[in-house]
């Protein structure tokens, strides 16, 4: 015998690797035993196969490779002797797993095993078998354990069952074998048998639906009476937890109860006294009370309908939200999520609980309370509610605070009843934690405000008292400046006061310092001082007092480092200074955002190039006047090969209006902003002149000779007097297509008639209740563009509501959408709705459209798609 | 149905695992609470943390129960079990984890039960 292999004990094996001081001294000392155990196992050594594989199965748990000692554990499990049986199935169950070819080698040896005479090897199989089985061999090996079930011992019967499940779970098939002999251990005594048999119909029930039948019918009122036999059974030591007989087996027990009374009268029937009674009856000031309880409320919630259980049950999880340990209110809180699809208004009375436990010193808690407080807000409760998360987001700490301004936003948009109180909720959310409000959000209250005309002065006034106090938080300082901005005379003069406020006098010039606080606090970032600038050259407009007051805050930012912030201090003060005239009509008050497209947008329902009802709006931030549509459409593909303007990005075209596109300004453009100021440039040298081509090579020309200078500063110098050029040249033409544009799209449908039809109308698109025409007309000059006028007619006898058109084009193709003439559509009548569409292919590639029409019936949505294929040819 | 036991000491180090369900190695070292279908069931016993991997929709509580009946029966058998008992007797102690569960459900409820049967065992050995 080679005097080194196998000479320690695995005691001593395990103190030498323990003493080791470091991972590499463990190593060398493992390495060691390996080479020993693997000598041995060359030698076939056979005294010491049962060390050597425990302390081979140490080793592995160490985390160490040992794949060669398999072999080793079939051999010991081919032997004779029961320790060394032991240790080889006990190698096998840790070593390998059943993905492992190797395994199939021992089927026999476990077949033999199974007819073995000493049961206590029969139960080694039998673990062995279950614990790690594959699919060949359970089927191999099933009859085997069939036969086992009905053996004599209890221990086998047990250790039967519990194989077959693993065998049913891998050959779902086999099933049906197994049926009847698991309906009979269901009426055994010993609980451990009785246990296992449990757990085996339960496995049963989910694996076969015949299986799920035949216990339905034969085993559901056994069941119950065993249940009841051992809740009113007296003490029994050996199965005592706690003062309740063998909760495993009260709690096995319910849970296949609930599998059969699932959608089952007549099974829910039999169990209700049962449930009632251990729902009542159990205590539940210890684990093991409170186990079955949430066993038996889970039950409860599955079965058929039965109120006075169901609310039994929904009290039960309500004591459990007001437990001390967490882990109970955790489990409570679960569970009453799920409770919220069978029963609501149940768990609505527990609500003020709920309310306590977001404030729950646990951070899963909270964070489960918050979500189930979610899902339990309506339009009724709505109000309350959000005023206790309001009150609790000052209180909170820092990282919940994030998801709880999330959850408070979404709720507050979602369920808000009249649009102040939506106002009055995002100002509080806003001035306490506005620094987590996602940019989406701080939009939308944008749109809000600006849809809610008669709120208009009530916004601004309260923003800007709500500024004076909390100025960090940045969402809250932008809202703030752009209303100032654009609602300035209307906080001035004290516009539209509504009865609940107080009278607040604000003068032009405390306004303008409101909005030079914002661009001279050092926290503001890019965007907040962009559209400081922005705000400012509007109050400009408003206030013509402050107007030298403002220039001079806007010349402030000439200098700046930041190319954005340099260019529009440069631009405003060009037309502060040069083009009065046109000042007034650049800064209007903003068209209405639409709101359904914006939601539609954030959505993500639409596809890119959706048509947008302002889009002449997206103009007025770049403070230059554009001429007629046609040349900006020609530049924007020219410039840039993806689709053109109206087709940013979701939440883009948002951003876009407030003028914080960082991009340059010329918003359409989709270049890269190193290349920005060059399309600035681009746009400003191709002004009034025509055709684009020539401008833009004109324009780069000029650019190279500009670019040898080296000094920003003093190109954008002299494109500021190269632009009074083009500018003078625009100027006597620019104030009539300026018009034209702000006035909306009258000039296009007065157009629209004078053209006949040149083309045949076509029916878009037609269903059982609604029809959709276009007429087609083109403007002469214009192949490109083609002027439809679409006509929706209800073919049912029901009113529309709420009616929306929209619809998405290929990217060759550009689509302005006029709003329609309304949103109503009564039984058989029409409504027309136009828009212009031009094809940037035209001649190569023809018109194809998709289109999407919502309405309302009585509250109920509908939506109806299609898509236009046939539009008529030299389109 | 149990996924895996794991029993861990302060420092991570492990000091038994059973895997009822096949899993790649990589895939042994990582706990997370919920844990893709499953969810993560653990107590700590003194400088020991025993984890469970169950199903789901499984009951918490009842393999809380369960965590406190296995660290029962370890007591009774070992006398006063510490971590060293657990680590020198790691075979003995798989044994009797085999005679409380098996496939990833639970055997025998009864603590004497088992340790009459480890009993029986010991002798044969």
């Amino acid at each position: 015998m080679n005097p080194f292999s196998s000479g320690t004990r695995l005691r001593d094996m395990i103190r030498a690797i323990r003493s080791c001081k470091t991972a590499a001294e463990e190593r060398a000392v493992v390495r060691k035993e390996c080479a020993a155990i693997r000598a041995a196992i060359s030698e076939n050594d056979q005294d010491y196969r049962h060390r050597n594989l425990a302390k081979l199965m140490f080793i592995h748990m160490l985390g160490y490779p040992t794949h060669f000692g398999q072999m080793e554990c079939l051999k010991l499990i081919a032997s004779s002797g029961f320790p060394e049986k032991r240790i080889g199935y006990l190698g096998l169950m840790l070593l390998l797993d059943e993905r492992q070819e190797v395994l199939m080698l021992v089927t026999n040896s476990l077949k033999q095993d199974l007819n073995h005479s000493n049961q206590y090897i029969i139960g080694l199989a039998l673990c062995a078998l279950g614990n790690i089985c594959s699919a060949e061999m359970a089927r191999d090996l099933a009859p085997e354990v069939e036969r086992l079930l009905q053996f004599r011992d209890p221990n086998i019967r047990k250790k039967a069952a519990l194989c077959s499940i693993r065998i049913i779970k891998k050959v779902p098939d086999l099933a049906e074998n197994f049926i009847n002999t698991s309906a009979s251990l269901l009426r055994e005594k010993h609980h451990g048998v009785l246990i296992t048999g449990v757990q085996l119909c339960t496995d049963l029930c989910k694996v076969s639906s015949e299986a799920l039948e035949y216990f339905r019918e034969k085993c559901t009122e056994s069941l119950v009476k065993t249940l009841r036999d051992m809740a009113n059974s007296p003490y029994a030591p050996e199965y005592d937890v706690a003062g309740i007989t063998d909760p495993f087996l009260h709690i096995r027990l319910l849970k296949l109860l609930r599998i059969l009374g699932h959608g089952d009268d007549d099974a829910s029937d039999c169990m209700n006294d049962i449930l009632a009674q251990v729902a009542t009856k159990i205590e539940s000031n210890k684990n093991a009370g409170n186990a079955i309880l949430y066993e038996c409320v889970g039950t409860i919630m599955s079965i058929e309908d039965n109120g006075g259980l169901r609310v039994l049950a929904i009290n039960i999880l309500g004591r459990f939200l007001s437990n001390r340990d967490n882990n109970i209110r955790y489990v409570a809180l679960n569970m009453l999520m799920r409770a919220m699809a069978v029963d609501a208004p149940a768990v609505q009375r527990h609500r003020a609980t709920i309310l306590e436990c977001v404030k729950d010193s646990d951070a899963s808690i909270r964070k489960k309370a918050l979500d189930l407080v979610y899902l339990l807000v309506s339009e009724s409760n709505v109000k309350p509610l959000t005023k206790e998360l309001i009150e609790y987001l000052e209180a909170s700490d820092q990282e919940f605070k994030g998801v709880l301004t999330a959850k408070i936003c979404s709720l507050v948009e979602k369920f808000a009843p009249e649009k102040i109180w939506y106002i009055d909720q995002m100002l509080k959310v806003l001035s306490e934690a506005g620094n987590f409000v996602k940019d989406e959000v701080w939009h939308a209250l944008i749109v809000v405000i600006s849809n809610a005309s008669d709120l208009h002065g009530y916004s601004v006034r309260a923003l800007y008292r709500t500024f004076q106090t909390s100025a960090e938080q940045e969402s809250l300082v932008r809202v703030a400046v752009w209303c100032i901005g654009e609602y300035g005379d209307m906080l001035v003069n004290n516009v539209g006061m509504l009865d609940i406020e107080e009278p607040i006098t604000v003068t032009e010039s405390d306004a303008v310092d409101a909005v030079e606080v914002a661009i001279k606090h050092h926290a503001s970032d890019l965007t907040t001082k962009a559209m400081v600038l922005i705000a400012l050259l509007k109050l400009s407009s408003r206030f013509p007092s402050c107007s030298e007051r403002i220039k001079d805050i806007i010349l402030q930012n000439k200098r700046s480092f930041v190319l954005e912030l340099q260019q529009r201090s440069i631009e405003f003060n060009c037309i502060l200074q040069k083009h009065q005239n046109i000042r007034s009509a650049l800064v209007e008050r903003m068209p209405v955002l639409d709101e359904a497209t914006f939601s539609g947008r954030r959505a993500g329902s639409l596809p890119t190039s959706v048509s947008i009802s302002t889009g002449a709006a997206r103009n007025l931030p770049n403070g230059i006047a554009k001429p007629a549509a046609a040349p900006v459409a020609d530049l924007l593909d020219l410039s840039s090969d993806d689709a053109p303007a109206p087709s940013s990005s979701g939440g883009d075209f948002l951003q876009d209006l407030l003028g914080v596109d960082l991009s340059p300004v010329s918003a359409p453009s989709t270049s890269q902003p190193p290349k920005g100021g060059t399309d600035v440039l681009l746009d400003l040298l191709s002004i009034g002149t025509s055709p684009p081509e020539q401008s833009n090579s004109s324009a780069s020309d000029i650019l190279c000779s500009i670019q040898d200078n080296n000094a920003p500063l003093a190109s954008l110098n002299d494109l500021t007097s190269l632009s009074p050029l083009s500018a003078n040249a625009t100027s006597p033409a620019s104030p009539a297509p300026v018009m034209d544009l702000l006035d909306g799209f009258g000039p296009n449908l007065q157009k629209n008639e004078e053209n006949g039809p040149d083309y045949p109308s076509l029916v878009a698109y037609e269903s059982s209740s609604l029809r959709m025409t276009f007429n087609f007309s083109k403007q002469p000059g214009n192949p490109q563009t083609t002027l439809i006028q679409a006509t929706f007619t209800n073919l049912s006898p029901n009113v529309y509501n709420d009616f929306l058109f929209q619809a998405a084009v290929p990217k060759f193709l550009q689509l302005h959408l006029d709003p329609a003439c309304s949103n109503t559509l009564p039984a058989n009548r029409s409504i027309s709705q136009s828009m212009k569409l031009t094809n940037s292919q035209h001649g190569k590639k023809s018109l194809v459209m998709r289109t999407r029409i919502a309405y309302k019936i009585n509250d109920n949505d509908v939506l109806e798609e299609g898509q236009v294929n046939n539009f008529p040819g030299g389109l | 149905m149990i996924r895996f036991i794991l029993l861990q000491n302060r420092q991570g180090k492990t000091r038994l695992a059973k895997y009822y369900v096949p899993l790649e190695d990589s895939e042994k070292h990582k706990v997370e609470y919920e844990f893709r279908t499953h969810k993560v069931i653990y107590r700590r016993y003194a400088g020991l943390f025993f984890s469970l991997c169950v199903d789901i929709t499984d009951n918490e509580l009842a393999y809380l129960e369960s965590i406190h009946l296995f660290v029962e029966i370890l007591d009774h058998f070992f006398s006063n079990v510490c971590e060293l008992d657990l680590v020198f007797n790691f075979h003995k102690v798989y044994l009797i984890l085999d005679e409380f569960i098996l496939a990833g459900e639970l055997q025998e409820t009864s603590k004497k039960a088992i340790i009459e049967r480890m009993g029986e065992l010991e002798k044969l050995d």
